[in-house]
Formats: structure tokens, C-alpha cells, sequence
């Protein structure tokens, strides 16, 4: 069974990639490459995948899991530039990709319920584009 | 692994009736999106496009690109159209969202050699919003990949 909690943070960041030059990063990036950055009110779902315990139907405690998030990732994130201050984004491109593969990394490595894996990491920068990011082995207990 | 997804937004107007029943056939099944003068929705298209990421741009497929293609080979001639006359591709189907979302992916892999001629990303997933209430979702095989491979050679 699934379950998905919702969070919000505001972010700064620039996608340029320091080895192409100006007028590459605006072709790719187009306007996410303007080097004083940007921001964005990121929106993350967060998937677990795990069986329901039999005593409280539940498959985790939603309350947990957004204590988790607030603490692995939030804390972190929010209203913080993410290319000046938050590693490893002072050398990874933050792309919605990449940001949504180190949430996945932090989120894993905290995980530690029997039983339950990470399913998905959703991340929207607007709310009409966003990023899936999925690994098949991670996985707690 | 890595999916992008992209919405896109177009409104049309439509009537709902098939050449294959009768006029009273049409209107029992379509009920109101029979009505003879047509109607119209905003419509929401989805796009997923699924891969790695491109180490050079960190990126899964670069957006302007997908967006080019999208306006330029799937939307732009629905855009504010009639689909029962102006969409190519829809002749003699009614325009339900289910068949949209049927061309709009056929029509995405006819031009997706050229946009994206690399092996990575893959077209995943097209979803059509018709209306809050009704949307329809179409999960891209890989055989249907391959087919429109096959129709371009």
C-alpha cells in the first residue's frame, strides 16, 4: 500500500551548468539559468510503501513521516538558497532532477522502519511541471 | 529513474457523436455532449517523459524542447478549434477524451525521432483532464513506441 504526504518549501536556486557557457545554459535552462537565481515554492509528495499494521491500520504514522520530512528536508530547504547554501549544490546543478534525487537520498538514509521503503519523491517547482524520482533497491529494514 | 511530467492547457469546443449509431443511438449514450451545436472544455494535458538524467544538463529531457513539441506538432491546431472539424487525425472518431488522448500520443511519437533522437527519454504517459471531474490516462507501451518507429521507416 501506498501513502504520500504533502510539504511545501520556498527556495532559491539557479540551473547553470559552470562548464557551458552563457548563451548554452540559456538555451537549456532558459530562464532557470539568470545568474542572481530565482525561487520557487517547491511542492514534495512523499510515497512509502508498506503494508498496513494490523492493530492501528496504519502503514506509518503520517505524523511521523511529516516530522521527518520537516527535519530532513524543510529544515534544510526552506527559504534558503539552495546553490549557495545548501550542499551539494554548490557543485550539482539544482535541477528539479537533482533535487528530487538528494531528497531521496536524505529521506532513505533516515528511513529506518521495518518493513517500509521509499516509493517516489514528486517534486513540483510550479504547478504545472514536475519530477518523479524513483529507485528500485532503496529500502529500510 | 527519472520522470518529468509537464502540463499544458487548450480549450475547444466538441460534439460528442458517432458515425457509428444512429441519431438516437448518439443521443442515448453521449446525452448532453450530443447536443447538436456543440460545447466546449479547458482542457489539461499531462505529458510524462521518463529516462536518466542527461549528465551534461542534469536534466531528464530539456523542457523547451518537449514544450516546442508539444505546441508545435500536438496543440497548436486544437488550440480554441472545433475537433470534430479541425483535428486532424480525429476524422470519423468522436472526440472523446479518450480518443484525444489516443492522437495526441500517436501524434507525439510520429515527431518524437525528431526531437529527441537519442534513446533516452521515452514518451511514458499522456493524461487528459477534461473537465475537474473526468480524466483519462494513457500509459505508452513500449510496443507502441516501437509501431510508430516501424510506420516512420
Amino acid at each position: 500500500m501506498l501513502i504520500t504526504r504533502r510539504a511545501e518549501f520556498s527556495a532559491a536556486h539557479v540551473c547553470r551548468n559552470p562548464a557551458l557557457s552563457d548563451s548554452e545554459n540559456e538555451q537549456i535552462y532558459g530562464a532557470e539559468a539568470a545568474p542572481r537565481g530565482h525561487g520557487h515554492n517547491f511542492i514534495l509528495e512523499v510515497t512509502l510503501e508498506g503494508e498496513p499494521d494490523p492493530v492501528t491500520g496504519m502503514t506509518y504514522d503520517l505524523k511521523k513521516l511529516h516530522e521527518l520530512i520537516q527535519k530532513e528536508v524543510l529544515e534544510a530547504y526552506d527559504h534558503r538558497f539552495l546553490n549557495l547554501e545548501v550542499p551539494p549544490f554548490d557543485r550539482l546543478i539544482p535541477t528539479p532532477e537533482n533535487i528530487a534525487a538528494e531528497i531521496w537520498r536524505r529521506l532513505a538514509s533516515a528511513l529506518k522502519e521495518p518493513g517500509l521503503r521509499l516509493h517516489r519523491v514528486r517534486l513540483y517547482d510550479t504547478e504545472d511541471s514536475w519530477v518523479d524520482y524513483q529507485e528500485k533497491q532503496a529500502c529500510s529494514g | 529513474m527519472f520522470r518529468l511530467t509537464r502540463r499544458y492547457r487548450f480549450s475547444a469546443s466538441h460534439r460528442l457523436n458517432s458515425p457509428y449509431l444512429d441519431e438516437q443511438g448518439n443521443a442515448e449514450i453521449y446525452g448532453k455532449c450530443n447536443n447538436p451545436a456543440g460545447h466546449g472544455h479547458n482542457y489539461y494535458v499531462e505529458i510524462s517523459v521518463a529516462g536518466p538524467l542527461d549528465q551534461r544538463t542534469a536534466q531528464v529531457a530539456d523542457r523547451a524542447l518537449l514544450d516546442r513539441l508539444v505546441e508545435t506538432r500536438v496543440l497548436s491546431d486544437l488550440r480554441y478549434a472545433d475537433l470534430n472539424r479541425a483535428a486532424q487525425g480525429l476524422e470519423n472518431l468522436p472526440p472523446t477524451t479518450e480518443n484525444l488522448a489516443g492522437l495526441i500520443a500517436r501524434r507525439l511519437l510520429a515527431a518524437w525521432p525528431e526531437f529527441f533522437p537519442g534513446e533516452h527519454p521515452r514518451l511514458d504517459r499522456v493524461l487528459v483532464r477534461e473537465t475537474r471531474k473526468n480524466s483519462v490516462e494513457l500509459i505508452v507501451s513500449d510496443e507502441q513506441i516501437q509501431g510508430c518507429r516501424q510506420i516512420d521507416q
